[in-house]
């Protein structure tokens, strides 16, 4: 029976954006739903599919999940990639966490008025190159392996790789005093899981345009 | 060895206050530290004690653990507090997870300008009367248990009946018209930890006032 996972949420990255690529690292195939309309919004809300009446809601295992962290959590236990113990998990969260923390900030990015963005702009990179970024350089460089946590592939890597790639679509050149982040680019890259999700006619999401913002904003409202 | 968990952070509930529900619950002794000042803070950072130059910071089992989601998840992990499964897990996040948005509004509160403090009231109690109560008054009615998942106590318990009195202090009826909400709080309340948790002396902390408004701008110098 076994169907693929659907996921549903609006055209945009968004906060499912982070759930495709932890499917896609798994080698998971799923499906998606589009939601174009606050009419497609309200009619899963109405067909009681929603738990808080919010999206992302992903269809798995039987299971309408929502909420991002519960999501993520449940692909990774299952996919393993989340660690061997306790304690490795502890170091995963700790990394995503504090991952997490600078994705929000680059996700309201978009929203900010215009006269703000410059300096917004300022601080998101003063995060990743002095608060983000280094962390994971260090840890890198303090045990010498090709992943971050217990020296195997876990969801931090997916995670770190995919706010590199963030980072670097506002700054091209935000590696250029990591070069241990560097490498780890380029071989997470090169995992054949990860290298199809970055080709063309994945399901990846382009950055967000302004002139998604408005029907964004309606079908929210 | 083992010694007891300690906790830094400021006097005050803040990021905090979940953990220390977990732990009391867990039936865990813990100790506390109390930042005062923006230079203690700074000095931890340069320790290499806070991964991201943040607190909450706990050391627990010889790691130092920053980051509340990945305490709290371990903390569960390791007294059991977690469910059985991947599936229970599951439950035990969404349901820990939305409690947590609505948390986000009263963590947020003592923050509001004054002019704005009776609206924000309003959209809590919207919130909890609308969005997030009536799902746990409904899991609770359809499986007739008195925990929220897999007939066990578990983070998730914790978790509501936190943000069941953070809310009732603000809005005092709101559990008005959830009687399984109602009976549940009073099951938690005679929880022997949480009882313990709940009277004087505990490592409860109160209610933010101003003077923990103050301390948090002075030492996170927040914008």
């Amino acid at each position: 029976m076994s169907g693929k996972p659907v996921l549903h949420y609006v055209s945009v990255r968004g906060r499912m954006e982070p759930v495709k690529w932890l499917l896609a690292a798994a080698g998971v195939e799923f499906e998606e739903r589009i939601l174009k309309t606050k009419d497609d919004l309200q009619k899963l809300r109405t067909d009681g599919c929603l738990l808080f009446q919010q999206v992302p809601m992903v269809e798995i295992d039987g299971m309408k999940m929502v909420q991002t962290r519960a999501i993520l959590n449940y692909i990774a236990g299952k996919y393993n990639l989340y660690g061997k113990d306790l304690k490795e998990r502890a170091l995963i969260d700790m990394y995503v966490e504090g991952m997490a923390d600078l994705y929000d900030i680059i996700m309201n990015h978009d929203f900010k008025p215009a006269n703000e963005k410059e300096k917004d702009l300022a601080n998101i990179m003063d995060k990743a190159t002095n608060r983000y970024l280094p962390v994971f350089e260090k840890v890198l460089k303090d045990h010498g392996h090709d992943f971050l946590v217990g020296n195997k592939l876990s969801r931090a890597d997916v995670n770190l790789l995919e706010t590199i790639l963030m980072v670097e679509e506002f700054k091209p050149d935000a590696l250029a005093k990591f070069p241990l982040l560097q490498s780890f680019k380029a071989r997470m890259s090169n995992i054949p899981s990860i290298k199809k999700f970055l080709q063309p006619g994945s399901p990846r999401k382009p950055p967000l345009q302004e002139k998604d913002i408005p029907n964004l904003l309606a079908i929210f409202s | 060895m083992s010694e007891k968990p300690r906790l830094t952070y400021i006097n005050g509930r803040g990021r905090m206050e979940s953990i220390r529900w977990l732990l009391a619950a867990a039936g865990v002794e813990f100790e506390e530290i109390f930042l005062q000042t923006r230079e203690q803070l700074l000095k931890l950072g340069q320790d290499g004690s806070l991964m991201f130059h943040q607190l909450p910071l706990v050391e627990i089992d010889g790691m130092k653990l920053v980051q509340c989601r990945a305490i709290l998840s371990y903390i569960a992990g390791k007294y059991n507090l977690y469910g059985k499964d991947l599936k229970e897990r599951a439950l035990i996040d969404m349901y820990v997870e939305g409690i947590s948005d609505l948390m986000q509004l009263i963590l947020m509160f003592p923050f509001s300008p004054p002019e704005a403090k009776e609206k924000n009231i309003a959209t809590i109690s919207e919130k909890a009367t609308e969005r997030y109560f009536p799902v746990f008054e409904k899991v609770l009615k359809q499986h007739g248990q008195d925990f929220l998942v897999g007939n066990r106590f578990s983070w998730a318990d914790v978790q509501l009946m936190e943000a069941i009195l953070a809310v009732e202090e603000k809005v005092p009826s709101v559990l008005s018209g959830f009687p399984q909400l109602q009976a549940f709080k009073t099951k938690m309340s005679n929880m022997p930890t949480i009882k313990k948790f709940l009277q004087p002396g505990s490592p409860r902390k109160p209610p933010p006032d101003e003077n923990y408004v103050a301390t948090v701008m002075k030492i996170f110098k927040l914008d």
